[in-house]
C-alpha cells in the first residue's frame, strides 16, 4: 500500500520534522550542551575540538564556521537550539533574520515595522 | 470545589526579559506593549487566584530531543528558573502546587491524553516571561502547575487536541476538591518565524481573526492543520497552541475583559488577552 501524499511546501520555511531532527542531531545537541556557560567557554576557546566531540558532519562543521544559519538549517539544525550558539556571538533574532533575508539589520527591522502597518 | 476565575494569553519572546532587565518598559519601542498588561493585573489583583496553570513550549531548556514529550505536566514543589545562553537573568524559584499537579494528571491520563509527569522541571522563558509580566517583581504569591506542549519537533499535536487537552484540564480543575481560584496562562504566537528565508514572517490579519474568534468561536482555528498554521502564522506562530488550550480549559460563558496586539516586539506579533469564565 502506498500512502505517500506529496510533500507540503511552504515557501522559505523547512518544518522541524523527523528527517530534520534525524539530521540535525548532533548541531542541535552542541548547541543545546550551549546552556551552559562554561560549555560556551569551551566552545570559544577551540571551537574545532568542541565541534569534533560532538561529532558533527563537516556540512554542520562548515556552516557552523561560516556562521551560515541557513546552511545550519539544511543540515537539520533547528531554530530554538540555534539561537543558544547565536547567543554565543552575542546576536539576536533581529541579526539572525537579516542574515538569511539577505538585508540588513535597519532593513529587517523596518520590515517588521511596516508588518504592523 | 475549586474554580477557574479566567485565561490570560500573553507572547512570551526572550527580548521581553532584556527589556525587563534593562527597565525599558516605558521606552517608546516596549511602551505599547507593557502598557497593555495594566488592565490584567488590575483584574489579578481583584480575582486573587490562587494558583495558575502555566501553558507553554520548552525551547530546549528542561527538554531536548533525546525524549521529546507531546505534554509534559510539572508534578514538583517548586520550579527553577536556568541559563538558556544568552544572559538572561535567572529568576528566583516557581513555587508549585503538587496536589493540583496530581489532580490534572490522574484526569488527563483518565481521559486518554497520555501526558509525561515532571516531578523536576526547569522552566523557561515562555513560562517565566508572562509570570513575571503579571506579577512583576518576582512579587508573585501564585503558585503554579506547569503543562508543557511539544513544539520543537513535528509532528505537533494537532490544534483540536491541544483545544481537548485544554478542556480536560477544565474538568479537571472543576472536579478538584479544593477550595481554590484558578488562572489559566496559555503563552506563546502571535505570528513570527525565526528561521529560514521567510524569517521575519508576520500575519497581521490572521492574528486579529485568530483573537476575534477565540473567545466565541475556538473552534474556527482546530480546523487548520499544523502545517495549515505554520503557513499563515508562522514556524513560531503555531505556539498559538497555547492559547487554543488556555481557552479550552473555560468551559463556562467567555467574555473578553482585555485585549492588546502590537506589532513588532522582537520578530513578533505581540498579542495579550484577558477572557472571564463566568
Amino acid at each position: 500500500m502506498n500512502t505517500a501524499r506529496p510533500k507540503r511546501e511552504i515557501p522559505g520555511t523547512v518544518p522541524f520534522d523527523g528527517k530534520q531532527a534525524r539530521k540535525g542531531y548532533a548541531l542541535n545537541k552542541m548547541c543545546y550542551s550551549f546552556n551552559s556557560a562554561a560549555n560556551r567557554a569551551a566552545f570559544l576557546n577551540d571551537e574545532d575540538a568542541y565541534t569534533a566531540s560532538y561529532g558533527l558532519t563537516p556540512e554542520q562543521c562548515e556552516a557552523v564556521r561560516a556562521r551560515d544559519v541557513l546552511r545550519m538549517i539544511a543540515a537539520g539544525g533547528n531554530a530554538y537550539y540555534l539561537a543558544k550558539l547565536a547567543g554565543i556571538f552575542g546576536l539576536d533574532m533581529q541579526d539572525i533574520g537579516a542574515q538569511q533575508t539577505g538585508m540588513t539589520k535597519a532593513e529587517f527591522q523596518a520590515k517588521l515595522v511596516a508588518a504592523g502597518e | 470545589m475549586a474554580r477557574i476565575v479566567g485565561a490570560i494569553t500573553t507572547s512570551h519572546v526572550p527580548a521581553i526579559g532584556r527589556a525587563i532587565a534593562r527597565s525599558l518598559q516605558q521606552d517608546p519601542y516596549w511602551k505599547p506593549f507593557f502598557d497593555g498588561f495594566i488592565p490584567v493585573r488590575k483584574w489579578l489583583k481583584q480575582v486573587k487566584p490562587d494558583v495558575a496553570i502555566v501553558l507553554y513550549n520548552d525551547h530546549g531548556l528542561n527538554f531536548f530531543l533525546d525524549k521529546m514529550p507531546t505534554f509534559a505536566v510539572g508534578a514538583a514543589a517548586q520550579y527553577h528558573n536556568a541559563d538558556e545562553g544568552w544572559g538572561l537573568p535567572t529568576l528566583a524559584p516557581f513555587t508549585g502546587d503538587q496536589d493540583l499537579s496530581w489532580q490534572l494528571i490522574e484526569t488527563l491520563v483518565d481521559e486518554e491524553f497520555d501526558i509525561t509527569t515532571c516531578q523536576e522541571m526547569l522552566v523557561d522563558h515562555a513560562f517565566t516571561l508572562p509570570i513575571e509580566l503579571l506579577w512583576p517583581g518576582q512579587q508573585r504569591h501564585v503558585r503554579t502547575v506547569p503543562v508543557c506542549i511539544n513544539t520543537v519537533q513535528f509532528p505537533l499535536p494537532s490544534a483540536a487536541r491541544c483545544f481537548k487537552l485544554g478542556q480536560a484540564i477544565g474538568r479537571a480543575v472543576e472536579a478538584w476538591d479544593a477550595d481554590e481560584r484558578v488562572v489559566v496562562i496559555g503563552t506563546g504566537g502571535l505570528s513570527h518565524q525565526l528561521d529560514g528565508k521567510r524569517a521575519g514572517f508576520i500575519n497581521k490579519e490572521f492574528d486579529l481573526m485568530f483573537m476575534d474568534k477565540l473567545p466565541t468561536d475556538p473552534l474556527w482555528a482546530t480546523r487548520y492543520s499544523i502545517l495549515d498554521l505554520v503557513e499563515l502564522a508562522g514556524t513560531q506562530g503555531v505556539e498559538l497552541l497555547m492559547w487554543l488550550a488556555a481557552r479550552g480549559a473555560l468551559l463556562g460563558e467567555v467574555s473578553t475583559l482585555h485585549s492588546n496586539y502590537h506589532i513588532p516586539i522582537s520578530n513578533t506579533a505581540s498579542g495579550l488577552m484577558l477572557m472571564e469564565n463566568a
